[in-house]
């Protein structure tokens, strides 16, 4: 097989606040159809990672390229538009807009553009699908904290990326709805989505994902298989600290 | 020299003005844009006073400060409160702030207009005084010994007594004040009420050596949001660099150029700001 | 388009073609008062295009539309210029002076955005006083044509047409969601594709160029013009007041607020004209305490609400 399948690459990317290096010359790949988990505790650089790839921030040093093109210095609109969309940690609905107009806004402006009936159309599908059929004309705000997570990732699977980005997703989900949550995002990727996911729930990230990049301090301590990733010594002591 | 010197003493007052706006935005998170208005009030009881008792200004500034301290108080806890408590988010109360201070503004206006419709025109110390070897108009550089004497106590307040401290938490964030401990809402209205007071004497001492009327609050409250962003929000330090800078300026062009365009010329180095150096001219740069 | 777009665009020239027949039946005062509707009409009315679904307070009407009117005046007076080849010009050059402006303010926001654009006409009215007192000499700038307050009008009401037809279009339009969509959350916009930048710019030109067009067309009214008329900061307040006044949500909201208020002017000028301010300022009070959706907004709640009960 020659056929290369690099999707995703980020190369020596530094962010700095002030005096704080948030991303320190961070370097990883990701092929097409993976599933990549990043993890590390809190406040190890996982969604300014995740920021700096949708261009939420701009990095200070390094490349990021989708398809072998530079996509590091673009605005995020761009960088939406060439096929990588996301959800937001703290999650961010559109308040005065229907779900199915919430929906639609993905598919509007992005990556693979629809409009009038037909983007009507592929909206509620789309509503159907995450779990939140026949609300459509049910103002965004009555919905549930999960709910609004559902409908969040409507909204970025609605033009179809490339990349979808999910910052804890699974995060404050049930039993039931976590196993709803996983059998979903498998499900996208079998429809060819490379998924690149922030997650603290660790029974996701090992039915998940296929690699794992554990960060600290802004740093990638190690990158592999969960089960190898997770057992490494470095990784439990940044997790439960040194002197266990 | 003479214009640097006149420069300065006007951009003295020009701090203590913008130190009472940032107070009031820094604290209580309310962009009071009838802030100018509250240095007309100053400005108009000044005026009144003298020509009904020839009382001097300097008296009439402790008379002013705690009536304007308790107006601003009551506008605070009665018409400002209410909005910061039904903004479901910070953008929501920053338009409706702006609607509301901007409808104060023209309320007052309104009002003082009709209790003295022409210039507030007297004349309080405009005697000559040397400063090396240069001569001055002694009521400028009265008002600027004052402004610096306020400023001077309130820095003090700020930084030496347990209120300061409160005020100063508050300020850098709301939420972690209040889980300290700290009751945001009273503070913020003594913060807000305070800014008011310390414009309002700022609106005094101005109405010694400026002579004001009823419609001018609002190009001082530009001038004072001049400051502000120039100097960067809640820094003291930088309020008082740009506020001189804003007196050297306005002073430069009224001299050497046109009177007409000082305004003109304040309103450009905002311009510039905002453009070149929205994070105040101290501010570090936000990611 | 479905039938009910079509049965909005068929009220709309019904409307319009009723208020084009108002100088049939209106002479000299009413007239005149029907004249400061339509030029009110249009100025909320595009105001609210930009600063409707972004929440966005621009005090700029006054800085546009005043180099509308002054443009007029120094072309008319200095070069002996035609008037509708100024209307073009003056049009022309509020657009690109709008379309400038926009660029420059779309990293602000909120108190910043709104001080930027007060400050603007002020400066726009001391640099031309300036600049008049200074090198042009202090002749007076006279707008003399045979237009009276009835054709003015009529102009009016076609430009009127111009930004309903543009607002219809725009709520249609895939520009029309991405503000509504900038409006709720400009960091959610760009990260669905929306150049945010564009939109915001796109709109705050258009406003800006229907203002200094009124501008331009009102200006015969006036006759003689004077910077500190045409420049006076008021315009922008009485604008902002009004469109929020009858509501922003919907592309007639305006309208419904420009007509009471204008009267109301009208009656508070002609017989308390001390108190004009005053009356700006308890309206901005009004409307932020009980009417921060406007007369429309509190409308459709209490339709909304009743509805509700009674089943």
């Amino acid at each position: 097989m020659v056929e290369t399948s690099l999707v995703l690459a980020v190369q020596n990317v530094t962010k700095r606040f002030g005096g704080l290096v948030a991303v320190n010359n961070l370097s990883f790949d990701v092929s097409r159809n993976e599933v990549m988990g990043i993890i590390g505790p809190n406040g190890s650089g996982k969604t300014t990672m995740m920021n700096l790839i949708s261009g939420a921030l701009a990095l200070n040093e390094g490349t990021i390229s989708l398809n072998g093109r530079y996509i590091s210095r673009l605005s995020s609109h761009e960088i939406n538009r060439r096929g990588i969309a996301r959800t937001f940690q703290l999650v961010r609905i559109l308040p005065s807009l229907t779900l199915l107009e919430n929906a639609m806004a993905g598919m509007v402006f992005g990556h693979q553009r629809l409009w009038g009936e037909q983007a009507r159309h592929e909206a509620s599908k789309l509503l159907e699908r995450v779990g939140l059929g026949g609300q459509q004309s049910v103002p965004a705000t009555a919905l549930t904290y999960i709910d609004q997570k559902r409908l969040e990732l409507a909204r970025a699977l609605a033009a179809k990326p490339e990349v979808l980005l999910l910052d804890e997703w699974l995060a404050g989900l049930n039993p039931t709805e976590l196993q709803e949550g996983i059998d979903l995002i498998h499900s996208l990727r079998d429809e060819g989505i490379t998924i690149i996911l922030v997650e603290h729930v660790m029974d996701a990230i090992r039915s998940l994902c296929d690699r794992c990049l554990v960060m600290a301090a802004g740093a990638k301590i190690a990158e592999g298989r969960p089960q190898e990733v997770l057992s490494d010594p470095e990784v439990i002591k940044v997790y439960l600290g040194e002197d266990i | 020299m003479d214009i640097i010197i006149t420069g300065l003493l006007l951009g003295g007052t020009y701090a203590l003005i913008a130190f009472g706006l940032n107070l009031q935005y820094g604290v209580a998170r309310i962009m009071n844009l009838a802030n100018g208005e509250m240095i007309v009030l100053g400005a108009l009881a000044a005026f009144w006073i003298f020509v009904a008792d020839a009382i001097s200004p300097i008296l009439t500034m402790l008379i002013v400060a705690p009536l304007s301290f308790f107006g601003n108080w009551l506008i605070y806890r009665f018409l400002l409160r209410p909005l910061v408590r039904r903004a479901k988010n910070q953008g929501q109360l920053e338009v409706d702030s702006i609607l509301a201070t901007f409808g104060m503004a023209f309320a007052l206006v309104g009002i003082m207009v009709s209790i003295h419709g022409e210039y507030y025109t007297y004349s309080y110390l405009a005697e000559p005084f040397e400063i090396l070897g240069e001569t001055f108009a002694l009521n400028r550089i009265v008002a600027f010994c004052f402004a610096v004497l306020i400023g001077a106590a309130l820095w003090l307040w700020l930084y030496f007594t347990r209120t300061g401290m409160a005020v100063r938490a508050v300020s850098v964030s709301t939420e972690a004040s209040g889980l300290v401990g700290i009751n945001v809402p009273q503070l913020s209205a003594i913060a807000f009420a305070l800014g008011g007071a310390v414009t309002t004497m700022g609106g005094t001492l101005i109405s010694t050596f400026i002579t004001l009327d009823a419609s001018v609050g609002v190009v001082f409250t530009m001038k004072a949001l001049i400051i502000i962003i120039m100097g960067g929000v809640g820094d003291i330090r930088g309020a008082i660099v740009a506020a001189l800078i804003l007196g050297l300026v306005e002073t430069a062009v009224a001299r050497l150029i046109d009177p007409g365009l000082t305004l003109a010329a304040a309103y450009a180095i905002f311009v510039l700001i905002l453009l070149f150096r929205p994070q105040g001219l101290f501010g570090r740069k936000p990611s | 388009m479905t039938s009910g777009d079509v049965k909005q665009l068929v009220w709309g020239a019904i409307l319009l073609a009723l208020a084009a027949c108002v100088p049939l039946v209106a002479n000299g005062y009413w007239m005149s008062i029907a004249l400061t509707i339509a030029m009110f009409t249009v100025l909320s009315t595009s105001w609210a295009l930009f600063s409707g679904p972004t929440h966005y307070i621009s005090l700029a009407t006054a800085a546009f539309f005043g180099v509308g009117g002054f443009l007029v005046g120094t072309g008319m007076s200095d070069y002996n210029t035609d008037y509708w080849t100024m209307v073009v010009i003056a049009s022309l050059a509020g657009t690109v002076l709008a379309f400038l402006v926009g660029l420059a303010t779309l990293r602000l926001s909120g108190v910043y955005f709104v001080i930027f654009t007060l400050g603007l006409a002020e400066m726009i009215r001391t640099l031309v006083s300036w600049i008049q007192n200074n090198f042009t000499g202090s002749r007076g700038l006279y707008v003399l044509t045979d237009l009276g307050e009835a054709d003015i009008y009529i102009h009016l009401v076609l430009v009127a047409a111009l930004v309903y037809l543009a607002g219809w279009w725009i709520a249609r339009s895939r520009l029309g969601f991405a503000m509504r969509i900038i409006g709720n959350d400009e960091m959610v916009a760009r990260h669905v594709g929306i150049n945010t930048a564009f939109s915001k710019v796109i709109l705050f030109t258009f406003s800006g160029f229907v203002a200094s067009l009124v501008g331009a067309l009102i200006a015969p009214r006036y006759t003689y013009i004077e910077p500190n008329g045409v420049f006076s900061p008021e315009l922008s307040f009485i604008v902002v007041i009004m469109a929020l006044l009858g509501g922003t949500g919907r592309l007639w909201g305006p309208i419904v607020g420009v007509i009471p208020f204008a009267l109301l002017q009208e009656y508070i000028n002609a017989n308390y004209s001390n108190y004009s301010t005053l009356v700006l300022g308890i309206a901005f009070l009004v409307i932020v305490y009980f009417l921060p959706h406007g007369v429309l907004g509190r409308l459709e709640e209490t339709w909304a609400k009743r509805r509700r009960s009674t089943w």
